[in-house]
C-alpha cells in the first residue's frame, strides 16, 4: 500500500510548473507520437530504421545538457568529453570481454559509470571552486578539447588497454554491438529494428524520468538556484552540492549517448570530442528551447535531421547554417524557436477560443 | 542570554576598514535595529553575520555556539534568516512554487500544500499564487520575499530595509506583523532608514558610524542624542 502511494506520488510529478504539457490532450499527444515511432519500423526498411537510431542516439546527450543549462543555469560544453569517455571505455571494455554473457550490457552501465565519475571529479573542483558563468564554459571547453588532443595522440601501438588499441585520430573500431542474452541465442542490437526499439524504450524512460526529476523537491531547488542563487543558499540549500548533482546526471546522460553511439556504429573518434563537436549540442538545446525537456527534445530531433539532409551538399556548409541558426535564435527567440512557437500558438489557440466563447 | 554576539569583529576590503572591532550583542527574543549613514558598514555587518564575507578577525557567537566560519547554508539551518534589501526571490518561478522551494526542507511532503495555503493567506498573495513571481508589484515582491524568510521558521530574522518603497500603509503593516512573530519568540534584527518605523518596533537600536558602533539605546536616547543627529548630517565626520 505504501509502495503503490509512493508510485503515485512519483507519477503525479510527470507533469508540473516546470514542464510544459499537462493534462489528456497533452499525454493523447504523447501516446500519439510514441505509437507513431513504434509503428515506423512497420512501414520502413530495416537499414533506414537502423540508420535512424542514430538521432536518437545524441538526445540524451541534449537532454542531459538542457538539465544542466536550461534548468540548472551553468553552460557546460563539457558534454562531448563524457561523450567521449564513455564510449572509449566502452570499446576498451567490450574488446576486453567481448560480447558473451550479457557482459557488453555490464560495460554499458560501467562506461555511463566511468563518465559519471570524470564528471563528480571535474565538478567538485569547478562548483566547490565557486566557478561560474562564462568560466565554466571556458573550463569545460578546455577540459573537453585537451581530452580530444590527447586521445588524438595515441596512433602508437604503446597507447593500448588490454587487446584495445586506442588507434589515435583513426578513431577506435571493431568493438562488439550491444548484445542481449537470450535462451534461444543471444540478441544482437545492429543498427536494425531491434536496435530502434530498444533505443526507443530507453529514451522515452530517460525523458519520463527526467520529467520527474524537475518537477519533483530536487527539480524546484536546481531552478531556484538558476534564477537566484544567493537566495537559494540564503534559504539553507548547499547550492554547490545541488549544482554538482545536476552536472553529473546530466554529462552521465552524455555517457549514455556515447555508449550507444559507439556500440551503433561500433566506432569512435577523437573528432567526437573535437570543438565541433562540443558546440553542436548547444545550438540543438538553444533552438529547441533549453529551458524544457519536450522542447529541446524536439528542438534537437529537428536540427539533427536538418543538418544531416544538409550534409549532402557538404558538411562545412550545414554548419555554417548551424552557426547562423544560433545566432537567429538568439537574436530572434532567445527561449528557443520550438518554445516561441509552442507559446505562439498556445496563445492563439486562447485568443481564438476566448473569441468563439464570446460569439456563442 | 544573547542569541547573537560579534567580538572585537573586524573586516578589511583592502586597504579600507569596513568593520571596526564591533562587540554587539543581540539579546534573545529582541526587536533590534541598526541604523547609521550610508556607508556606515551596516550592509556588511549583515554580511558577515550571514557568512558571505568572512570576517578578517573576530567572533561571531549564535546562541553561544562560535559560527565565525560556519558556511552561509548552515546558518540558516541552525534558525538564521535574512530578507534583503533588493527583493531576492525567484522571478520566473510562480508565487506558490518560490514559498513551496523555502519551506519543502523542513515540512512533510504530506502538509506542504495546507502550509503553503497558510503562509499565502498570511502574506495576503493568495489570488496571485499561480502568477510569476517577477510581475508582481514592488510591495508584494517585498512581502513574498518575508514571507519567504519566515517560511524557514526562523529563531533570527534578519531584515535589510525591509520596508523599502512600501507606502505608510504598507509600512506599518509589515510592521505589525514583525511584531506579532516576536511575540512568538522570534528575534529581529533589522537595518532601516525609516523612523517612524523603528519607533514602531525597536526595543533598542544601535547607531553604526565607520564601522564602528557610535551609540546605542532606546529610540528615545538615540533621538536625544545630538552627536548622532549629526554625524546624519555630516559634522561628527567633519571634526
Amino acid at each position: 500500500m505504501a509502495l503503490l502511494s509512493r508510485i503515485t506520488s512519483i507519477l503525479t510529478l510527470l507533469e508540473g510548473p516546470q514542464t510544459l504539457g499537462r493534462g489528456r490532450r497533452f499525454w493523447a499527444g504523447f501516446a500519439l507520437v510514441v505509437a507513431a515511432a513504434s509503428a515506423y519500423p512497420l512501414f520502413a526498411d530495416g537499414y533506414d530504421v537502423g540508420n535512424n537510431v542514430y538521432f536518437f542516439n545524441w538526445i540524451f546527450m541534449a537532454l542531459g545538457l538542457c538539465l544542466i543549462w536550461g534548468y540548472g543555469g551553468s553552460l557546460s560544453f563539457g558534454q562531448t568529453a563524457f561523450f567521449g569517455i564513455a564510449g572509449y571505455a566502452y570499446g576498451v571494455l567490450t574488446i576486453n570481454l567481448g560480447d558473451a554473457y550479457g557482459l557488453t550490457l555490464l560495460a554499458l552501465v560501467a562506461a555511463v559509470l566511468i563518465s559519471a565519475v570524470c564528471a563528480a571529479i571535474l565538478g567538485y573542483f569547478l562548483f566547490f571552486g565557486r566557478i561560474s558563468g562564462v568560466f565554466l564554459g571556458i573550463v569545460t571547453l578546455s577540459v573537453t578539447l585537451v581530452m580530444e588532443r590527447f586521445i588524438s595522440q595515441t596512433a602508437g601501438p604503446e597507447w593500448h588497454i588490454g587487446t584495445a588499441r586506442l588507434n589515435g585520430f583513426n578513431g577506435m573500431g571493431a568493438m562488439p554491438s550491444l548484445t542481449i542474452p537470450w535462451p534461444g541465442g543471444p540478441i544482437v542490437l545492429f543498427p536494425d529494428v531491434a536496435l530502434y526499439y530498444a533505443t526507443l524504450v530507453l529514451l522515452i524512460l530517460v525523458y519520463l524520468g527526467l520529467r520527474v526529476l524537475v518537477n519533483s523537491r530536487f527539480g524546484n531547488v536546481i531552478v531556484a538556484i538558476r534564477e537566484n542563487p544567493q537566495r537559494a543558499e540564503m534559504l539553507g540549500y548547499d547550492v554547490r552540492k545541488y549544482q554538482l548533482g545536476t552536472f553529473i546526471i546530466g554529462s552521465s546522460l552524455a555517457g549514455l549517448s556515447g555508449v550507444l553511439y559507439t556500440s551503433w556504429g561500433n566506432y569512435i573518434t577523437p573528432a567526437s570530442m573535437g570543438m565541433t563537436a562540443a558546440s553542436l549540442p548547444i545550438v540543438w538545446v538553444a533552438v529547441g528551447g533549453r529551458s524544457d525537456l519536450t522542447t529541446t527534445l524536439f528542438g534537437t530531433l529537428l536540427v539533427l535531421i536538418g543538418f544531416q539532409a544538409l550534409t549532402i551538399y557538404g558538411s562545412q556548409y550545414a554548419l555554417v547554417v548551424m552557426g547562423a541558426l544560433l545566432v537567429l535564435t538568439v537574436l530572434v527567440a532567445p527561449r528557443g524557436i520550438v518554445a516561441s512557437a509552442v507559446s505562439l500558438a498556445s496563445k492563439r489557440w486562447t485568443r481564438k477560443k476566448a473569441q468563439s466563447g464570446e460569439v456563442s | 542570554m544573547p542569541i547573537l554576539e560579534t567580538r572585537a569583529l573586524n573586516k578589511w576590503f583592502g586597504g579600507l576598514h569596513v568593520t571596526g572591532g564591533v562587540d554587539f550583542a543581540l539579546e534573545t527574543g529582541e526587536m533590534h535595529c541598526l541604523i547609521g549613514p550610508n556607508g556606515a558598514g551596516k550592509s556588511t555587518f549583515f554580511r558577515l553575520i550571514l557568512g558571505e564575507h568572512l570576517p578578517t578577525s573576530g567572533q561571531i557567537l549564535y546562541n553561544s555556539h562560535d559560527i565565525t566560519l560556519t558556511k552561509s547554508y548552515e546558518r540558516i539551518r541552525h534558525g538564521i534568516s535574512v530578507k534583503f534589501q533588493v527583493p531576492g526571490i525567484f522571478k520566473a518561478l510562480n508565487v506558490a512554487q518560490n514559498i513551496q522551494i523555502a519551506l519543502q526542507h523542513h515540512v512533510a511532503p504530506a502538509e506542504l500544500d495546507h502550509e503553503i495555503d497558510l503562509l499565502l493567506n498570511f502574506l495576503n498573495l493568495k489570488p496571485v499564487a499561480r502568477q510569476l513571481a517577477g510581475n508582481l508589484s514592488h510591495g508584494q515582491k517585498q512581502w513574498l520575499e518575508i514571507g519567504m524568510a519566515v517560511g524557514l521558521k526562523p529563531k533570527l530574522l534578519l531584515l535589510d530595509e525591509p520596508t523599502a518603497g512600501m507606502t505608510p500603509d504598507e509600512t506599518f503593516a509589515t510592521g505589525e506583523m514583525l511584531q506579532a512573530l516576536n511575540r512568538e519568540g522570534v528575534t529581529v534584527l533589522a537595518v532601516e532608514h525609516d523612523m517612524a518605523f523603528v519607533r514602531q518596533i525597536a526595543h533598542r537600536v544601535t547607531v553604526l558610524h565607520l564601522g564602528k558602533i557610535f551609540a546605542q539605546g532606546t529610540i528615545d536616547e538615540i533621538v536625544a542624542n545630538e552627536q548622532v543627529a549629526a554625524i546624519y548630517l555630516g559634522e561628527a565626520h567633519a571634526q
